[in-house]
């Protein structure tokens, strides 16, 4: 798993079948101080966390095991939840995306 | 298996995910066998060993291998701290040892 | 997943069985402003999808996690058509406009 943040929402109305009920949401990966390491990816999400939100995410087969009903989806990368706090380095890293 | 450091910690509402219920996540930096810090972004990991921030530490990142460990077979699950490093030996030489590390 | 654009289509007539029947799609990779990258990927079409189109598509394992191309030999599967997405609340992508 990794740390992330989400930066918007994206709207497909045909997918796959199976993946009806999933949010899907645009997310870029974090480092260690909470800054954008320049990865762009779309997350499925099952959760309630929204643009802005600081997250944990897992990638590969596993995904589509963190979504509720239907786990035998096309998926690579899923939100796995919201990460109230993270302390890296003695540091808290910050809930908004450092500019 | 790669070796990482501990460096962080994340606070998560746990009823989310199930199968994250009630478990610690850390924050690992992946190494060489060295110590040195490997150019990847940090890993978000499940303790089962009761690992904390400072500690050098063995983690799986591999779903099948995570969820046995878990014993939860259809957890969304990849990556977990599974043990604590004593040593490292490279080539028949000692590059780490937690002993003198303290 | 990643976002890309269809730009084409792949015809292989002699290949290995297990891909027959595939419809495969030329995808090239578009960043979250909607700019196209160097990044070309050829994938599996399961929605439908055809030139033009702004996908989503999955890769690795994930790509066998469909009916038609479960214990398959594939790698990227386009597993939907993007209609729109925002960016920090501004659109960047409308299918419609």
């Amino acid at each position: 798993m990794y740390l992330g943040r989400v930066t918007g929402r994206l709207v497909a109305t045909v997918r796959y079948e199976g993946l009806e009920s999933v949010k899907l949401q645009l997310l870029e990966p974090v480092n260690e101080a909470g800054r954008s390491t320049g990865e762009q990816l779309v997350a499925a999400c099952a959760l309630d966390v929204g643009p802005g939100d600081l997250v944990h995410f897992i990638d590969g087969r596993e995904a589509a095991l963190a979504l509720p009903d239907e786990t035998f989806v096309p998926v690579d990368v899923a939100i796995t939840g919201y990460a109230e706090q993270a302390h890296v380095e003695g540091a808290t890293l910050p809930q908004e995306a450092p500019r | 298996m790669m070796l990482a450091d501990v460096i962080g910690t994340v606070v998560s509402p746990s009823e989310q995910v199930p199968a994250l219920e009630g478990r610690v996540l850390l924050v690992v930096r992946p190494l060489t066998p060295g110590g040195d810090p490997v150019s990847a972004k940090p890993r978000v990991a499940i303790d089962t060993i009761g690992a904390g921030v400072g500690d050098r530490v063995l983690v799986i990142d591999e779903g099948n291998s995570g969820r046995q460990i878990l014993g939860a077979p259809d957890a969304p699950v990849k990556t977990l701290v599974v043990g604590f490093v004593d040593n490292v030996e490279v080539g028949g030489r000692l590059v780490y040892d937690h002993a003198e590390a303290l | 997943m990643l976002i890309g654009e269809v730009v084409g289509s792949v015809v292989s007539t002699r290949k290995d069985e297990q891909l027959e029947s595939f419809k495969l799609l030329v995808v090239q990779v578009r960043d979250h402003a909607n700019k196209p990258k160097e990044q070309y990927v050829v994938a599996v079409d399961a929605v439908g999808a055809g030139p033009g189109d702004v996908v989503l598509y999955a890769s690795g394992s994930s790509a066998r996690q469909t009916t038609i191309t479960k214990d398959k030999p594939c790698d990227a599967v386009v597993m939907a058509i993007v209609d729109s997405w925002d960016v920090d609340g501004e659109n960047v992508y409308e299918k419609w406009s």
